[in-house]
C-alpha cells in the first residue's frame, strides 16, 4: 500500500509538472501584454523597460524554471491587469464558481437519479421513452445555446430571473455566498441549470444502465422469487447497489464541471474564476492564466487521486488500473 | 481530407444497393428498421451531410467571396416575413452575407472538423492502445501514463491549451489557414485515451490466444499480427464510441469556436456563426442566432441517437 | 414549498430596483482594473476612478480645462509652473488636503516602477513652496502640461504611508498595494464596497469641496462584458445606466418607453495605415511595396463606399471624415475634411495606371474587440476593396493577439483608431503616430510611414508656446500628410449611452467619459 501511494503521488506531481509546462508553453503565443499595460503616450523605451522588468525577455528555460519554483510554493506572481496577488484573486473568485457547480451538482442528482430509476423500471412505457430521447437531446444541446435561450425566454421575455450576475452576497470570513439572499438564489437558477443539463442526462443515463445491469443479477432474482415487494427491489437493494457508481463518477466530474463552468460564467456575466480566466486571456494577463490552469488542474488531479485511493482501499484488485479515466466522460 | 471522412460516413447510409440489401437484412439491419429514431436520424444526418458537401452547388452564395458580399443587403430577414428577399430563404447577416449560405458552408467545415478530429484519435488511440497491449512492460507503462496525463486536465481546458500552441508555433499568415488543422489536432490530442485504454485491454486478452503464439512462433512480425489479428478484433467497440465521439467532436468545436478561440470570422463554423449572431440577439436579428444553432443542435442530435442505436444494437445486454 | 422560493425570490428582485432611492446602477462594458488609479494607464479606468480621485485640473463637460484641486497657476519660467492649491478640502478619510500629498502622488506617479509614468512623460521635479503652492518643472519647454495633469490624481500622503504604500504597485517584482483595493480621494464619491468583476458600490461625499449638481447618493458599478446581456439588464431594469449600449441595439433601446439613448461622436478618429516599408509583408507582389505609389492609395481611398460603411456597418451613427483628427481637437481644419469622392471606375482606372490593372493580394490586420463595429467595417471594406479588383487577405483576432503582429510591422493594411486622449490636441498623434520613429517620437508608426518634411514642422511644434502658432504648424503638418495620402480616413465613431427613464440629466462629451457628478436622477 505506501509503494502505490507513492506511487500515484508520484504520478500526480508529474502530470502537474506536465500541465505547467503546457500552460506555460502556451503563453508564449497567447500575445504581448505590454502594449496593453502602457497607454498610447508611453515611448518605445519605457516599453522595453516594462518587457524587461517583467522578465518576459529572457530565455524560456529561465521563465519557466522560476515560474514552476514560485508556483511550486503557492506565489504566482501578480496580475498584470488587477496588480493583485493572483491566488487572492483566483480565490476571491473561487466561491462563484463553486456554489455554481455545487448548484449544478444537486440538481443534477436530485433530477439524474429520479429519471434513471424511472426509465429503468418502466422502460416500455412512453414517457421513459420519451426521457432516453430527451437525454440524448440533453448531450446534444450546445450548453452554450441553451444559456442563451433560457435568457431570451425567462429573462428577457418572461422578466422572471436575473440574466447576469450573481445578485446580493453574503460575506462569510473570506467565503462569499449567494444562498443567504433571494437575489443571490434567483441569481443561481438559470446558470445552475445551464451547467447541469449535461450532467443530469450522465446520471440519468449511469443510473439507468446500472439498474438494469443489476436487476439482471442474482440476487435480484432471489429477492424476486422470495416475494420481496417491487419498491423495496428497486429502490432498497438495485437503486443503493448503483449509487456508488453515481457518487463516483458525479465526484469525479467536479473538476470538469468547474472547467465547463467558464462557458456559462461566459454566457451569464457569472464573477466566478472561469470568467477572470477569459478576461485574463484577453488582456494576455500571463500569471492569472497559468494559475487557473494550474489550479483547477490540481483540483482535477486531486479529486482523481482521492478517488483512486479510495477504492484502492476498498478493493485492492483495483490498485493495477485505476479508473481515473471515468472522469474524462465529456 | 474531405472526400475521405465523406465515404466513412455514408458508407452507412448509401452503399451500392446490394449491400444495402445484406445490411437490412442482417440483425443489425433488422434492429436499425425497426427503431425509428436510427434511420429517421440516418436519414436526417444524410441529408445535412450531403447539402453541406454540397454547398458549393446550392448555396445562393459564396460567403467566402468578399467580392459577392453587399453590404447593402444587409440584416434582410427570412423570406416569410415582411421585408423578406429572394434568394435570402434564411435572411442575411450584417455584412449582407446570406445566413442558409453561411449555415450550409459552416456546417461543412463543423462537420469535417468532426470527421477528421475523431479519425486522428482513433487512429492515434488504436496505434497506442495496439503497442501498448502488444508489447506491454516499459512501452506499455509509458503510453499509459502520457494517456492519464492527458485525462487529468478537464477536456475543454487542455483543448484551449493545445490550440493555442499549435497556434503558436504556426506563423502568424498561416494561422487562419490552418485554423481548421489546428483544432482537428486539438480536439483528437485530448480524445485519444479512450480509444487507446479500450483497445489495450482487448489487445491484452487477444496477445495470449493460441493463434496470436502460433503466429508468433512461426516469426510473423509483430506488426503483421497487431494488423491482420488483433486489429479486426477490436474494431466494434472502437467503431461504436467513434460514433459517440463524433457528436463531441462537433460539439467541442463549436464550444472553442464560441469561446473565440476556434474558426475565424473569415471562415466561419456553425460555433462562430452562434457567436456572432449572439451579438445580435436582442437587435430583432434572431435569424442570426437561432437558425445556426438549429442546425448545430440537429447534426449533434442525429449523430448522437445514431451512436445510441448501434451501441445498443451491438451490446444486446443493454437493450 | 419550492415554487413558493421560487416566486419569492422573482418577488423580491422585481421590488429591489424600486425600494432604493437616488441610486444609479451602472453596468459597464469591463471591469475597472484596479482602484488604485497609477496601476493601469487605462482610459475607462481612470475615468470611472475620477469619481473618487481628482487632479489639480479637469475637464468640463465640453472638454475645457478647469480648475480642481489646483485654484489657478502660472508659468514662472518656461519650464516651471506654479500651482495654488484649493483650501479647505478633505479626503474621504478627513484628512485635509495639502501641498505634500501633491508632491507625494507625483513622486508616486513618476517612480520608475509606475505604469503611469508615460502620462506624465514631460516631468521633472517637483517642490513645495508653502503648503498650498507647488512647482513643477519640465524637462524643456511643454505646452501641454495641464492636459496631463487632468488624469494624474491626487493620493493622501498620510494615508499612503500609514499603508506602506508610497511606491507604485510593481508588477515585475510582485509588489502589490493597499490602494489596489482601498480607496481615499477627495472627489464626490467614495468607494464603499467591492466585489471584482461583481459589483463595486460608490456612495455621495457628504463633504465634497465642490458644489454638487448630482443628486445621486449611490452608485452600483457593474461590469457585464457581454453586450446582449448587458441590453437585456437594461431593459429588464436590472441596472439604470449604460456606457456602452451596441450600436446594432440601438433601434430597440430606442423603441422601448422606460429607455433613453444619448449618441454622439466620440474623439477617436478611424483610419486605415499602410505598410509603406520596401516590400509588402504578404502579397503576389514580391519585389515591390504597390503602396508607395500615391496611384494606388488613392484608388484604395475611392474605392470606399464610404456611405455604405456609414449606413450599414455603423448603423448610420458615424461621422464620415476625411480628416484625421476630429472637430473638437485643436489642430483640426475643415477644408481637410472633404473626402475624394466614391468612383469604383477611377478606383480600377488608376490601379490600371499604376501597372495593376489585376490587383494585388496583401493582408489586412483588423481586431475583433478594439473599435466600434470594427469587424463589421473592416470586413465590408475588404470586400469594396476586393470589388476594385484587390485581393484583400482579411486578418480578424482580438487585440491582445493582433497587437504584437501591428507593432512588428506584420501587416500591409491595418485598421487604426486615435482618440488624442488625455491630452486632446493634434500634437498626439503627429508625434505618437505619423512622426518618424525616432527617439521618443513615432512609438505608433509602425509601417514606415513617416516624411522628413512633416517631421520637421512636428518637432517645431512640440516647443512653440504660443498656441495659435502651434495649431497652424499641426494644421500645416496635416495638410501635408493628406496630400500625399498616407492614411486612408474612414469616420469618427460613435458613441452611445443608453439610460431607463429615471435617469434625468446625463452629461455626454466626446470623450466617451462618464461624469457621473453631473448626473441628476428622478
Amino acid at each position: 500500500m505506501p509503494a502505490f501511494l507513492l506511487k500515484r503521488f508520484l504520478n500526480a506531481a508529474g502530470v502537474m509538472l506536465a500541465v505547467a509546462f503546457l500552460a506555460f508553453l502556451s503563453f508564449r503565443f497567447v500575445g504581448d501584454p505590454v502594449d496593453l499595460m502602457l497607454n498610447e503616450q508611453a515611448s518605445q523605451q519605457q516599453r522595453d523597460e516594462l518587457r524587461a522588468h517583467l522578465g518576459l525577455d529572457k530565455g524560456f528555460a529561465l521563465q519557466f524554471a522560476t515560474f514552476v519554483k514560485n508556483a511550486a510554493q503557492g506565489d504566482f506572481g501578480i496580475s498584470y491587469r488587477n496588480q493583485q496577488d493572483v491566488f487572492a484573486l483566483i480565490s476571491e473568485r473561487f466561491p462563484a464558481t463553486f456554489e455554481l457547480v455545487l448548484v449544478a451538482t444537486f440538481l443534477s442528482l436530485a433530477i439524474g437519479i429520479p429519471l434513471g430509476v424511472y426509465t429503468a423500471i418502466r422502460r416500455e412505457s412512453l414517457l421513459a421513452k420519451a426521457l432516453q430521447f430527451g437525454s440524448v437531446l440533453g448531450v446534444s444541446l450546445p450548453s452554450f445555446a441553451l444559456g442563451i435561450m433560457l435568457i431570451l425566454v425567462f429573462s428577457v421575455t418572461l422578466q422572471w430571473l436575473p440574466a447576469f450576475g450573481r445578485g446580493e452576497v453574503v460575506k462569510l470570513g473570506w467565503w462569499s455566498t449567494g444562498f443567504l439572499t433571494p437575489s443571490g438564489r434567483a441569481a443561481l437558477i438559470l446558470p445552475g441549470i445551464t451547467l447541469s443539463v449535461f450532467q443530469v442526462t450522465l446520471v440519468m443515463r449511469l443510473v439507468r444502465a446500472e439498474m438494469l445491469e443489476t436487476m439482471r443479477t442474482d440476487f435480484i432474482r432471489f429477492a424476486r422469487a422470495r416475494g420481496l415487494p417491487a419498491r423495496s427491489i428497486h429502490f432498497g437493494h438495485a437503486l443503493r447497489n448503483c449509487l456508488m457508481p453515481v457518487i463516483t463518477v458525479t465526484g469525479l466530474q467536479i473538476g470538469n464541471l468547474i472547467a465547463f463552468a467558464l462557458v456559462t460564467e461566459t454566457v451569464f456575466q457569472w464573477p466566478g474564476m472561469g470568467m477572470l480566466f477569459v478576461q485574463a486571456v484577453t488582456f494576455v494577463d500571463i500569471p492569472v492564466m497559468a494559475a487557473y490552469l494550474i489550479i483547477v488542474s490540481f483540483i482535477f488531479v486531486a479529486l482523481n487521486t482521492l478517488v483512486d485511493l479510495t477504492y484502492a482501499w476498498v478493493d485492492p484488485r483495483l490498485r493495477e488500473d485505476a479508473l481515473s479515466g471515468a472522469a474524462n466522460a465529456r | 481530407m474531405p472526400a475521405d471522412t465523406a465515404t466513412t460516413v455514408t458508407a452507412d447510409a448509401a452503399p451500392a444497393s446490394g449491400r444495402i440489401r445484406r445490411f437490412l437484412d442482417s440483425d443489425i439491419g433488422w434492429s436499425f428498421r425497426k427503431t425509428p429514431a436510427a434511420w429517421i436520424s440516418a436519414l436526417v444526418l444524410t441529408l445535412l451531410i450531403v447539402t453541406a458537401f454540397l454547398a458549393p452547388l446550392i448555396a445562393a452564395q459564396n460567403p467566402y467571396d468578399l467580392s459577392q458580399i453587399f453590404i447593402d443587403k444587409a440584416e434582410i430577414p427570412p423570406i416569410w416575413q415582411e421585408g423578406g428577399e429572394w434568394p435570402f430563404l434564411l435572411g442575411t447577416d450584417p455584412q449582407g452575407r446570406d445566413v442558409l449560405s453561411a449555415i450550409l458552408y459552416g456546417s461543412r467545415i463543423s462537420l469535417i472538423i468532426g470527421f477528421a478530429a475523431v479519425l486522428v484519435s482513433m487512429l492515434i488511440g488504436v496505434g497506442v492502445g495496439l503497442l501498448a497491449g502488444f508489447h506491454g512492460g516499459r512501452i506499455d507503462n509509458l503510453l499509459m501514463r502520457l494517456g492519464d496525463t492527458v485525462l487529468s486536465i478537464p477536456t475543454l481546458l487542455m483543448a484551449i491549451l493545445v490550440s493555442a500552441v499549435f497556434r503558436g508555433l504556426l506563423p502568424p499568415e498561416l494561422r487562419d489557414p490552418f485554423a481548421a488543422m489546428v483544432l482537428v489536432l486539438a480536439i483528437s490530442l485530448t480524445n485519444w485515451v479512450q480509444y487507446a485504454r479500450v483497445v489495450r485491454a482487448l489487445t491484452m486478452v487477444e496477445r495470449r490466444k493460441e493463434y496470436v503464439l502460433a503466429a508468433r512462433i512461426i516469426h510473423v512480425p509483430a506488426a503483421r499480427i497487431m494488423l491482420r489479428h488483433i486489429l479486426p478484433n477490436t474494431l466494434t467497440p472502437v467503431l461504436v464510441s467513434a460514433t459517440l465521439n463524433l457528436g463531441l467532436a462537433i460539439l467541442s468545436e463549436a464550444t472553442l469556436s464560441f469561446l473565440g478561440v476556434g474558426m475565424p470570422i473569415t471562415q466561419p463554423s456553425l460555433g462562430t456563426l452562434i457567436r456572432i449572431g449572439n451579438q445580435y440577439l436582442f437587435s430583432g436579428s434572431w435569424w442570426l442566432v437561432v437558425f445556426p444553432s438549429l442546425q448545430l443542435g440537429l447534426i449533434v442530435l442525429s449523430v448522437n441517437l445514431l451512436g445510441d442505436w448501434l451501441r445498443d444494437a451491438l451490446n444486446p445486454k443493454l437493450r | 414549498m419550492r415554487k413558493a422560493w421560487l416566486l419569492a425570490a422573482v418577488a423580491a428582485f422585481a421590488l429591489s430596483g424600486a425600494a432604493e432611492a437616488k441610486t444609479l446602477k451602472w453596468g459597464a462594458g469591463r471591469e475597472i482594473a484596479s482602484l488604485d488609479p497609477y496601476s493601469y494607464g487605462e482610459t475607462f479606468t481612470l475615468s470611472v476612478l475620477n469619481h473618487v480621485y481628482e487632479g489639480l485640473v479637469r475637464y468640463t463637460g465640453d472638454l475645457k480645462i478647469e480648475p480642481a484641486l489646483a485654484q489657478s497657476w502660472e508659468t514662472v519660467t518656461p519650464t516651471t509652473w506654479r500651482f495654488h492649491l484649493r483650501k479647505g478640502v478633505t479626503f474621504h478619510n478627513g484628512d485635509p488636503f495639502t501641498a505634500d500629498d501633491v508632491l507625494a502622488s507625483l513622486a508616486r506617479v513618476s517612480d520608475d516602477a509606475s505604469p503611469l509614468k508615460g502620462n506624465l512623460p514631460a516631468y521633472k521635479s517637483s517642490r513645495k513652496i508653502d503648503d498650498y503652492t507647488v512647482e513643477i518643472e519640465v524637462n524643456g519647454p511643454y505646452p501641454l502640461l495641464l492636459n496631463d495633469l487632468t488624469n494624474i490624481f491626487i493620493f493622501d500622503k498620510k494615508w499612503l504611508e500609514a499603508n506602506n504604500a508610497l511606491k507604485p504597485t510593481d508588477v515585475g517584482k510582485g509588489v502589490t498595494g493597499y490602494p489596489t483595493d482601498h480607496a481615499n480621494g477627495t472627489g464626490p464619491f467614495m468607494v464603499e464596497s467591492r466585489q471584482p468583476d461583481a459589483r463595486t458600490v460608490f456612495v455621495k461625499n457628504p463633504g465634497w469641496w465642490d458644489k454638487p449638481q448630482h443628486n445621486i447618493d449611490r452608485i452600483e458599478f457593474m461590469p457585464i462584458a457581454s453586450s446582449s446581456t448587458r441590453v437585456a439588464a437594461l431593459l429588464s431594469g436590472e441596472i439604470d445606466y449604460t456606457n456602452v449600449a451596441p450600436l446594432q441595439d440601438l433601434p430597440r433601446l430606442k423603441a422601448s418607453p422606460e429607455v433613453k439613448v444619448l449618441q454622439t461622436n466620440e474623439l477617436r478618429s478611424v483610419f486605415f495605415a499602410l505598410n509603406l516599408r520596401d516590400k509588402l509583408f504578404e502579397s503576389d507582389v514580391k519585389d515591390k511595396n504597390p503602396f508607395k505609389d500615391i496611384r494606388v492609395r488613392e484608388a484604395l481611398y475611392r474605392a470606399i463606399d464610404i456611405d455604405a460603411v456609414q449606413k450599414r456597418a455603423m448603423r448610420g451613427l458615424s461621422r464620415n471624415t476625411g480628416a484625421l483628427v476630429a472637430p473638437a481637437i485643436p489642430g483640426y481644419d475643415p477644408s481637410q475634411d472633404a473626402r475624394p469622392s466614391f468612383d469604383l471606375g477611377a478606383a480600377k482606372k488608376l490601379l490600371a495606371e499604376a501597372g495593376y490593372p489585376n490587383g494585388f493580394s496583401f493582408q489586412m490586420n483588423c481586431q475583433s474587440d478594439a473599435l466600434v463595429n470594427e469587424e463589421e467595417f473592416c470586413q465590408a471594406v475588404a470586400s469594396m476593396w476586393a470589388r476594385a479588383g484587390l485581393k484583400p487577405n482579411l486578418s480578424m483576432a482580438p487585440r491582445a493577439q493582433q497587437t504584437p503582429k501591428r507593432t512588428r510591422g506584420d501587416f500591409d493594411v491595418i485598421s487604426f483608431g486615435w482618440a488624442n486622449e488625455p491630452m486632446i490636441d493634434a500634437y498626439s498623434l503627429l508625434v505618437q503616430v505619423i512622426h518618424s520613429k525616432s527617439g521618443t517620437a513615432g512609438v505608433f508608426n509602425w509601417g514606415n510611414w513617416g516624411d522628413p518634411k512633416v517631421d520637421a514642422l512636428i518637432d517645431q511644434a512640440g516647443v512653440e508656446l504660443d498656441t495659435p502658432k502651434r495649431v497652424a504648424l499641426m494644421k500645416q503638418a496635416l495638410k501635408l500628410v493628406k496630400d500625399e495620402t498616407l492614411f486612408i480616413p474612414l469616420h469618427q465613431q460613435p458613441m452611445a449611452w443608453a439610460m431607463r427613464a429615471n435617469v434625468e440629466t446625463m452629461v455626454q462629451a466626446s470623450d466617451n467619459k462618464p461624469r457621473l457628478w453631473l448626473t441628476r436622477l428622478k
